[in-house]
């Protein structure tokens, strides 16, 4: 299935210790190539943890993992449609855009991408 | 003021060191470290991030002082190439910082001047927008020490510091006992803002889920109730927020004592960016008519605040800064690093202690692949991989002494755990520093 | 580095010397001044100049979080005065608050060679120490906030005043500072505390704490004395820039009880009038009290027209500035020891406030029998930047073109002032004390503000002229420490300046008072706090307590 989804990098405190280890090291790797997609969507979407999906933002694409975002369990979180991953060189990937809209920043935290899954498993490998 | 005990021969206790991980800068770490393996092997009081960054940061001799194109070459020789690089490029500009001494950041603005080079920092793409913000409106703010002290009310708002900034809750603004605040924890109401719901909203009062790219809007409709307006149902369109949950969070605003705002990248980097950092500013502003009101964005690298507060008194200029007419200009948008990189305009490169290869824009990365790049890192990055002078060094405050400022500009002294074979940023921008000087009065 | 050198044929005024307007030789050997040089010495002829010792400030905002912070957000204003490197100095930024290396270079250009950073939180002593190391050329101090300290205010409370004074003892040596500053004492409580009140009389109570400001005063004042620091308590009036506040000066000059004391920028606290009305000059009160009382000495704090800046660790002044206009306004508090409040301003010469504090500063000015105990300022950058002493030289020396400036103001407000009265015209000797050997003396710099043997080599050469600002404006020769660095007014040299401390005597045992506090209500350690020498390279000035 293919569905348009808002994707916002962020920083998670696994992120922070694996950059510790080491940005080339496995965990790093595959902390920043994990996206965290509402339960709801998963479902909706036929999406299990561990699934490969492919994110698409523009020409760039990228093949990541997913997994169910955790939500607090003391208050109604409604968000669905956006998806979360922390800052890496996947979401550097999909950050196509350069414009800064002369502020020096660019727009880091709000990446429309088309998101496609599950990938069968030799799609996901290629 | 020794905080050295010899505990057994080769294992060395340090008390009240500082971790620089985060912008909270915790300096009252107790760091056991073995001398022969030259690693920490405990750090009491350190954070889940602070322990990873005190274990993670032990010697690895094998690596190369330095390497051009990837082959290990001399110090020296790595100095002359980088100075060489610096001098014969058109347009260099230098990034980075946030994780590097205050003696290093004011070095490398002597660097910068020297060279009529573009200097940024990582600023540019985490806090910039509310410094820009506070260009244009000000800011209400505090010490940490303050809040713990007093503030009855805390809002996070777009950040998330039980994963970012763990000990910021826990040993700063929320759980301590504070002089005005006896009971701690329950004298406090703790508010979360976000566009989910994160590990801090565990720790809230109340959350408030705003729709992305709405922050603006909820900031302002805050602003209209605090000084005396009405909100219409637009609002609740616009932010997603119902109106009353919008009024009784602007009433809880006005009646505390002493209120504080922290916030995140979820306003910096999203719809508004600076816009949105001066609204919360302004919000603050307002709240000052009802009660006393601060805000204090979390900063996250160790020494980012620092770039900004040596960048500010060496130029007059936080960030985004150009030298090359032989004085500072400041303009975001047109000299810092993320724009200068998209038009494809830099020509040569020097980062310190930080990895944009690994979170720049492609564009950027694109063009920082092509030129000629210098990196200082203590660790092999995306960075330093594709640099071609990249110099490995030692770690600021776990080998390294010097200064730091914390989130709230309060600076803060490193006490060294062991010694590092690598030089530090500072010992190899003093001699870079001079052949660049030798090079240029060659010229 | 310095090798010998001999000034001759220029006009000295050493008023601490009793050397006015002479034609005479001086002769600097290794940085210092000396009886004789050899005959083949290298000269400087300074025919048709004047010599003076280096300019000595004792009140400005130059370094620290409060400069920093006004200078980071105000960028609109240093993009119209870029301040361009040259061979041997560095670029920086210039306007109302310029960059730490410009401010140098600035001050330097006009002729001075020692400035006092006035108000930092001793939590701040590293950011300000390394801020003035990177003020180029100047040597520098700076001056540690204790009126508003949470600790201290504890100890008063409890009466126990020994522990009090081992505690100020402790802070200077901790924060390596040059004196005791007081803002507003008591007044950032109220502020920080009661939902941005603030306290106005010194006889109120201080919000949470069972004293008043009066006790706060008295006890930093003689603590000053009695630690025998070289520059005693320097003290921002409580009530400041309110109308009819004179009497607060009035009483604050009263509690030191005949002990040594320096009111600052005490223009702003010289008003008469009703709160929230218009203001009236007390200037003569003030004038006629110090005059009187050899204890008390006071900086003007000059208004000039134009560009200013309020920074002050009086928080609640700011935040009544800031409604003037509502632009953008900064504050800062920092925890148990101060306040902070930052606005850009602007004085007016059609604005009757503006004008009036403007004539009253010059009334002082005109007013001083003892010119030793009323010495220049602007508070830079509050009444104006410093870059204005010129033209208030000017001034105080030309009555005529003092008149010609008088007949552009609010003349309501002028006519309410004595100024068009007061016919006295400063001599250069009278510029000479208060702009170089005044201060030094107040500040206990002995070495500074004179030219007689054994000074520091720390000199000025203006062209003689007869426009008083533009002679001024640009030194022809500057040496510090016997260095030329200025030379037929371009920089040929860029010498490093020092930084000067106290480090009076204290008994350790107050360490066991203070770091529980530090635990419970600071937020960084207690060993964390105080500057390690090996931070910073200053220069410890003796302190000489009363036994």
């Amino acid at each position: 299935m293919t569905e348009t989804m808002l994707l916002v990098p962020m920083r998670t405190a696994k992120q922070g210790v694996a950059l510790n280890q080491g940005k080339l090291k496995d965990a790093y790797k595959r902390e920043t190539s994990t996206v965290e997609i509402k339960q709801e969507d998963m479902d909706r979407l036929g999406l299990k943890t561990g699934d490969r999906i492919r994110l698409r933002a523009g020409t760039e694409e990228v093949v990541v993992s997913c997994k169910p975002r955790k939500v607090s369990k003391k208050v109604q979180d409604t968000a669905t449609g956006i998806i979360f991953m922390p800052y890496g060189p996947t979401t550097s990937a999909l950050m196509t855009d350069g414009d800064t809209a002369g502020t020096g920043m660019p727009d880091s935290k709000h990446l429309i991408v088309e998101i496609e899954g599950p990938l069968a498993q030799e799609e996901s490998d290629g | 003021m020794d905080s050295s005990v010899a505990a057994e021969p080769n294992i060395r206790v340090v008390k009240n060191a500082t971790c620089t991980f985060c912008g909270c800068v915790c300096d009252d770490m107790e760091l056991t470290v073995d001398l022969d393996q030259k690693r920490i092997i405990k750090a009491k009081n350190a954070c889940v991030l602070g322990k990873a960054w005190f274990a993670e940061h032990s010697v690895d001799e094998s690596r190369p002082v330095a390497m051009i194109e990837g082959k290990e070459v001399s110090l020296e020789e790595a100095i002359n190439e980088a100075a060489k690089i610096l001098v014969n490029a058109r347009f260099p500009i230098i990034y980075g910082m946030s994780n590097s001494t205050s003696e290093a950041q004011r070095e490398t603005v002597k660097m910068a001047d020297l060279l009529s080079a573009n200097i940024d920092s990582t600023s540019s793409v985490c806090h910039g927008p509310t410094g820009m913000g506070l260009q244009g409106v000000g800011e209400p703010t505090t010490t940490l020490g303050e809040v713990k002290n007093r503030a009855d009310m805390v809002v996070y708002w777009g950040c998330n510091p039980s994963d970012c900034h763990p000990r910021l809750s826990t040993h700063y603004t929320v759980n301590p006992k504070g002089m005005y605040i006896p009971n701690g924890r329950k004298d406090r109401t703790v508010i979360n803002v976000d566009v989910r719901s994160t590990t801090t909203t565990n720790i809230a009062d109340v959350f408030v889920q705003v729709k992305p790219g709405s922050d603006f809007e909820l900031l302002w409709a805050l602003r209209i109730l605090v000084r005396g307006g009405k909100l219409n149902s637009t609002f609740e369109e616009q932010t997603g927020v119902p109106i009353d949950v919008i009024e009784n969070l602007a009433s809880r605003l006005m009646s505390c004592n002493y209120g504080i705002l922290f916030f995140g990248m979820g306003l910096t980097m999203t719809r508004g960016r600076h816009y949105n950092a001066s609204a919360l500013h302004m919000l603050a502003t307002d709240l000052n008519e009802h009660t006393h009101f601060v805000v204090k964005p979390a900063r996250g690298h160790g020494n980012v605040t620092g770039a900004d507060t040596v960048m500010s008194w060496q130029t007059g200029y936080p960030f985004g800064i150009n030298f090359n007419r032989g004085y500072p200009r400041h303009e975001p948008g047109e000299f810092t690093t993320t724009d200068i990189l998209t038009r494809g305009e830099a020509d040569a490169a020097c980062i310190i202690a930080s990895d944009p290869i690994a979170n720049f824009a492609k564009p950027a990365i694109e063009h920082l692949k092509k030129i000629p790049m210098i990196s200082f890192d203590p660790k092999p990055t995306p960075t330093s991989q594709a640099a071609r002078v990249a110099f490995t060094t030692a770690c600021y405050g776990i080998n390294t002494p010097g200064t730091v400022y914390r989130m709230d500009d309060i600076p803060i002294p490193l006490r060294p755990a062991f010694e590092s074979p690598f030089p530090s940023d500072l010992d190899i921008l003093k001699p870079l520093v001079k052949r660049i000087r030798e090079l240029k009065r060659a010229q | 580095m310095s090798s010998a050198l001999r000034i001759v044929n220029g006009k000295i005024h050493d008023p601490a010397n009793n050397i006015d307007g002479q034609v005479r030789d001086i002769c600097i050997q290794d940085g210092k001044i000396v009886e004789s040089v050899p005959a083949d010495t290298p000269k400087i002829d300074a025919h048709g100049m004047v010599v003076m010792p280096g300019g000595v400030d004792i009140h400005s905002h130059i370094a620290g979080p409060k400069t920093n912070l006004a200078r980071k957000f105000q960028p609109e204003d240093h993009r119209y005065d870029p301040h361009p490197g040259t061979e041997f100095t560095r670029s920086g930024a210039g306007g109302i608050v310029p960059s730490t290396f410009a401010t140098g270079y600035r001050f330097a250009t006009l002729g001075y060679t020692t400035v006092m950073e006035a108000a930092v939180p001793p939590l701040s002593a590293r950011h300000v120490l390394e801020e003035l190391e990177d003020t180029a050329i100047l040597d520098k101090g700076y001056y540690v906030l204790m009126g508003n300290n949470s600790f201290l205010h504890r100890m008063l409370e409890k009466g126990r005043m020994e522990e009090f004074r081992e505690a100020v003892a402790w802070w200077l040596n901790a924060s390596k500072a040059y004196t005791i500053k007081l803002v507003c004492p008591g007044g950032d409580e109220q502020w920080k505390g009661d939902k941005n009140a603030t306290i106005n009389q010194i006889d109120e109570k201080i919000h949470s704490f069972d004293i008043t400001p009066r006790q706060v005063i008295k006890a930093l004042i003689d603590t000053a004395n009695d630690l025998g620091l070289p520059h005693p308590a320097h003290i921002h009036c409580n009530n400041l820039g309110h109308s009819g506040n004179y009497t607060t000066t009035l009483d604050t000059m009263r509690a030191a009880e005949g002990r040594k004391a320096h009111i600052t920028h005490i223009q702003f606290n010289s008003y008469g009038g009703e709160p929230g009305k218009n203001p009236t000059s007390k200037a003569k009160e003030i004038s006629d009290f110090i005059n009187e009382n050899p204890n008390i000495s006071a900086d003007v704090g000059q208004v000039m027209f134009g560009k200013s800046v309020s920074m002050t660790a009086d928080a609640p002044l700011a935040w009544m500035l800031r409604h003037v206009k509502e632009r953008k306004w900064i504050n800062c508090d920092t925890e148990c020891e101060s306040g902070c409040g930052i606005i850009p301003f602007e004085y007016q010469q059609h604005v009757y406030t503006h004008t009036l504090q403007w004539a009253i500063g010059l009334e002082l000015f005109l007013m001083a029998k003892d010119p030793w105990r009323m010495v220049l300022s602007t508070d830079h950058p509050n009444g104006g930047s410093f870059m204005n002493y010129p033209r208030l030289i000017r001034l105080l020396m030309d009555r005529d073109f003092r008149k010609q400036e008088a007949a552009a103001v609010n003349q309501k407000a002028l006519l309410s002032t004595s100024l068009l009265d007061l016919d006295r015209e400063y001599s250069l000797n009278d510029i000479a004390i208060v702009t170089r050997a005044a201060p030094a003396r107040l500040l206990g710099l002995k070495h500074k503000g004179h030219l007689g043997v054994g000074a520091d080599a720390d000199i000025t050469i203006y062209d003689e002229q007869e426009n008083i600002e533009e002679m001024f404006k640009t030194a022809r020769y500057v040496l510090k420490d016997g260095q030329m660095f200025i030379k037929n007014h371009e920089f040929c040299a860029d010498p490093v300046g020092r930084i000067f401390q106290v480090a009076p005597d204290y008994d350790k045992k107050i360490e066991d008072e203070i770091r529980p506090f530090f635990d419970q209500y600071y937020s960084v350690q207690f060993d964390n706090y105080p500057v390690f020498d090996t931070h910073v390279e200053t220069e410890i000035v003796p302190t000489y307590p009363v036994q």
